[in-house]
């Protein structure tokens, strides 16, 4: 059985006595790609937000690779191999394109260099600097971005939008990678793209995604496994046909 | 004994701005810089009417409508074409305001100091102890306003539209609230309390300059941070305390130098240990 | 061999054209003060525009790059030109040498005001936007209060300094600025000023790409702070004594004039500002007396007005895409294509994090206890289903 990467145990948050999110147990394995899915105000979101110590949870913990990461910072967390991506896109909007990138490269240990080599332009600084460009340009071309690459990043449309998202969160070089609605506002063509790339690169960089959709079909076709949430409360869980057709998940879907 | 009192007296004035600020912070969100030259609008309407009329009740009435009718234009030309802007721009446009206000009161009045002369109250004497009527004044007629002020925001419709507003400006204007004709309330009644502050004010220290209202409202938006900005009961806790601790401070010698050092020194301490103020709402951050 | 390569490519002329227009005008200047065509006063206005350069790209590194207000920069130039000069008065009695003098005491000006910086940054950067504003705010009035006080430092009276023989100050003056163009320029392109506009235009993006938050904030404000002491000094070798009260909030306020007109994030638009507000300055000073002097803050105020309702309101959008002064420049550079980004540019409509202003804090509230529950349903209000 393959190695778990991200494990949740008893998650929960209340805001003022409201539970928005209540003993949520999942389990990530290596290169799985895995669903969060549930109606609006379910709280799928905040999970995201504990997850990448937006929010402190109130109950629980989670961990990865074995390691207990809840008390951490959001900086903290990014560092240990958690990268995301927003539901409302938020990219560095006056930046271009490449630059977006870079600052996903940010961290890397093979781009250190110091505030004060790169104030005086030591040998370092431009060693570093070349590297940092050489790379993000490799990353932008898996995504297909690299003829934009000096366009400022608010001026592509959306589906590039979210695509530049995912790839600045990838060069943070993430062990998990958290998607928050990666098909919202995509066309049919977009998404089956979206889908591919998804795949893509789990198996190129070796990774786990995590995501959060509403579109079902993307869901059932894409994720190996997924969680249904329902205010706060886990619905169903297992692979995706049979928890979709869980009778609860219909219900809490549908009505009635 | 006095000082308690003075201090209680300026307290109110301190108050009476932060209000001022407290409230167009609270629904509209945003720093009115300006806040602070507008009393210094209202005594120059309170000299201008003296002096042309001499009589001290019209000019308090032309202050308060100047005032407020400054307040509207203001936030009509310079804040309104904004409102989606980033903060900092509105901040800078409001630091632009306030230097406007002051350097048009330069060229009009001087740069000079100018007496006001108000009619004198004298004292009282109570209980063997002889107090200022000019203060108590100031106390009783500051403590009515904010009353008022806190029943007009609890009960009345008007009221209840600001806290809707402050609450969620989207929200309010979905269920049929005029966003704009609130936050132009809201200026207004602002407004209308700084040119009472004004007069105050000229009843402590009779002379008006183009600077005048800097130093207060700066001050006065100390007590609002103190308090807890957007929080109207929070205003009127830091005004007082605020006031207080400045006449304190100045009756001491040792200290009395550096008072302004104290005061502000305070303001940093207070947002550090407790950024949301003794009675402010914390919000939780979007994501 | 590549180091050199990299440098003559990173200096070519058309990504420079600053550095080399200064350095022309400053070679010029300084031939003609050595051969006396230089009129005094021209040369004591040369120094003032020096200062004011440096205070202006200074209070860019807080205002246009990291998306702060800073209103208490005259206090970090009041504790540079205190501190700085304080110790230059005392050297002067053992190093003969007045070039090292001064030397010296912007090293110490820079330092000790650096050291201000750290230690209202570091509580004050927790802060948001107009709270970190009003907290700048009062510490340049507590330096003020405190320095105006305390005897050492000439009290009411202003510290008397030694001052620099102006015809030659301003050549210091300016090889200090380019000093200031230069660091500033090669942090703003590297990955650390990546990471200072990053925090500025998404915050919370920016912390979530694992950016230290805190230490960039910090970084910005202990070296804006520097320079600013460094302006200091070459302000208390210029005018004697030095006076608390030049550092007030509205000389604050001019600075702050000057970014903003020079556009924010601009470090070439805040040398043309400065240089520009410096010599009106200078020209309405003899021209306007009494109380005309305020007609020059009135222009300031109608500025700061103007400009940023120009460039903010919706009302003025159709002008403002016609009649770009990017796209001109654009247009009129080859080698810039259109749509191609470069470091001095921030358009502040593009910024997406309007930072809520009830936001009060940059850090979350991961310590305290939960909020009332009524907030939580502002958090999941873009769900679209």
């Amino acid at each position: 059985m393959a190695d778990v990467v991200l494990k949740i145990e008893d998650l929960g948050i209340s805001f003022g006595g409201l539970h928005a999110v209540e003993h949520l147990n999942l389990e990530v394995k290596e290169k799985q790609i895995y669903g969060l899915v549930g109606p609006n105000g379910a709280g799928k979101t905040t999970v995201f937000n504990m997850l990448t110590g937006v929010y402190q949870p109130t109950t629980g913990t989670f961990s990865l690779y074995g390691e207990t990461l809840n008390g951490k910072t959001q900086e903290a967390i990014n560092h240990k191999g958690i990268a995301r991506t927003f539901q409302n896109i938020r990219l560095f909007t006056n930046m271009s394109v490449i630059r977006n990138v870079m600052v996903g490269l940010h961290n890397q240990p093979e781009f250190k260099c110091d505030p004060f080599s790169s104030m005086l332009r030591l040998p370092k600084y431009y060693k570093t600097e070349n590297a940092m460009r050489a790379r993000a340009k490799e990353i932008l071309d898996i995504f297909g971005l690299l003829e934009e690459r000096n366009s400022l990043s608010s001026n592509l449309p959306y589906g590039k939008q979210r695509k530049l998202e995912i790839a600045r969160a990838m060069a943070t070089n993430p062990k998990l990678l958290l998607l928050d609605e990666p098909a919202a506002g995509m066309n049919p063509n977009e998404t089956a793209e979206l889908m591919d790339i998804i795949r893509f690169i789990r198996d190129e960089f070796n990774i786990s995604v995590l995501l959060i959709e509403h579109d079902m079909k993307f869901v059932s076709g894409l994720c190996d496994e997924i969680t249904v949430l329902n205010f706060g409360t886990t619905l169903a869980q297992g692979d995706a046909q049979t928890a979709l057709n869980d009778p609860e998940v219909i219900r809490a879907y549908i009505g009635g | 004994m006095n000082i308690i009192l003075d201090g209680l007296g300026l307290g109110a004035i301190y108050a009476l701005i932060a209000l001022g600020y407290t409230m167009v912070y609270g629904i509209a969100k945003l720093l009115n810089f300006a806040h602070g030259d507008i009393i210094m609008v209202g005594a120059y309407a309170i000299l201008t009417m003296l002096n042309m009329t001499g009589n001290p009740w019209l000019a308090v009435i032309v202050s308060v409508v100047v005032c407020t009718a400054a307040g509207i234009i203001i936030e009509r030309f310079a804040y309104r074409p904004l409102r989606s802007a980033s903060p900092l721009a509105v901040l800078i446009t409001a630091i632009g305001v306030s230097y406007f206000l002051q350097s048009l009161a330069q060229l009009i009045f001087g740069a000079k100091s100018r007496p006001v002369t108000l009619p004198a109250l004298g004292n009282i004497t109570i209980f063997g102890a002889s107090f200022s009527v000019a203060t108590i004044v100031t106390l009783v007629v500051g403590a009515i306003i904010m009353a008022a002020l806190t029943l007009f925001v609890n009960f009345t419709r008007t009221g209840r539209a600001m806290q809707a507003v402050s609450e969620d400006k989207g929200a309010a204007q979905l269920m049929g609230i005029n966003v704009n004709r609130i936050i132009m309330i809201t200026f207004a009644i602002g407004s209308a309390l700084a040119a009472f502050a004004s007069l105050f004010y000229l009843m402590q220290i009779p002379a008006t300059s183009p600077t005048l209202g800097s130093m207060p409202g700066i001050k006065a938006f100390t007590a609002a941070v103190i308090g807890g900005i957007g929080s109207i009961p929070g205003a009127m806790i830091g005004g007082v305390l605020l006031g207080l601790i400045e006449k304190i401070c100045l009756s001491i010698p040792v200290l009395s130098a550096y008072t302004t050092a104290i005061e502000f020194g305070l303001l940093i301490l207070i947002l550090l240990v407790k950024p949301i103020g003794l009675l402010g709402k914390k919000r939780r951050v979007k994501v | 061999m590549e180091y050199i390569k990299n440098i003559k490519k990173s200096y070519k002329l058309k990504y420079n054209i600053t550095y080399y227009i200064i350095i022309a005008i400053v070679a010029v200047m300084s031939v003609m003060s050595l051969t006396g065509d230089l009129k005094r006063s021209t040369m004591g206005l040369l120094a003032r525009i020096a200062y004011s350069i440096i205070m202006a790209l200074s209070l860019n590194l807080v205002v246009g790059f990291l998306g702060e207000l800073s209103l208490g920069h005259g206090g970090f130039m009041c504790v540079g030109a205190y501190i700085g000069c304080f110790c230059a008065n005392y050297l002067h009695n053992v190093i003969g040498s007045p070039l090292l003098v001064l030397i010296i005491a912007m090293v110490i000006g820079g330092i000790s005001a650096a050291f201000f910086g750290f230690i209202i940054g570091l509580p004050a950067l927790r802060l948001k936007g107009d709270y970190l504003a009003i907290v700048t705010l009062a510490f340049g009035e507590i330096v003020r209060n405190i320095f105006k006080n305390l005897p050492w430092f000439g009290g009411a009276m202003g510290l008397s300094t030694v001052t620099y023989s102006s015809n030659s100050l301003f050549i210091v003056g300016f090889v200090v600025v380019l000093l200031v163009l230069f660091l500033s320029q090669n942090l703003i392109r590297s990955k650390h000023g990546r990471a200072v506009t990053a925090i500025r235009d998404n915050e919370i993006a920016a912390k979530a790409m694992g950016i230290n938050v805190t230490f960039y904030k910090l970084l910005i404000f202990v070296i804006s702070a520097a320079f600013a002491g460094v302006a200091g000094v070459i302000y208390g070798h210029f005018t004697t004594p030095v006076m608390y009260s030049f550092f007030s909030y509205n000389y604050s306020i001019e600075v702050l004039v000057m970014v903003v007109l020079g556009g924010m994030a601009s470090l070439n638009g805040s040398i043309i500002a400065a240089t520009l507000i410096t010599v009106v300055n200078f020209l309405l000073q003899d021209n306007l007396s009494g109380d005309l002097a305020a007609l020059r803050l009135l222009i300031y105020a109608l500025i700061l007005i103007v400009v940023v309702l120009f460039n903010n309101s919706p009302a003025f959008k159709p002008i403002r895409e016609k009649y770009s002064f990017h796209k001109l420049l654009e247009k009129l550079s080859s080698h810039r294509k259109p749509g191609t980004v470069t470091d001095d540019k921030a358009d502040w409509n593009k910024i997406e994090s309007k930072i809520p202003m009830d936001e009060v804090l940059s850090v979350d509230f991961r310590t305290e206890e939960a909020t009332p529950a009524s907030d939580f349903t502002e958090k999941e209000d873009n769900d679209n289903g």
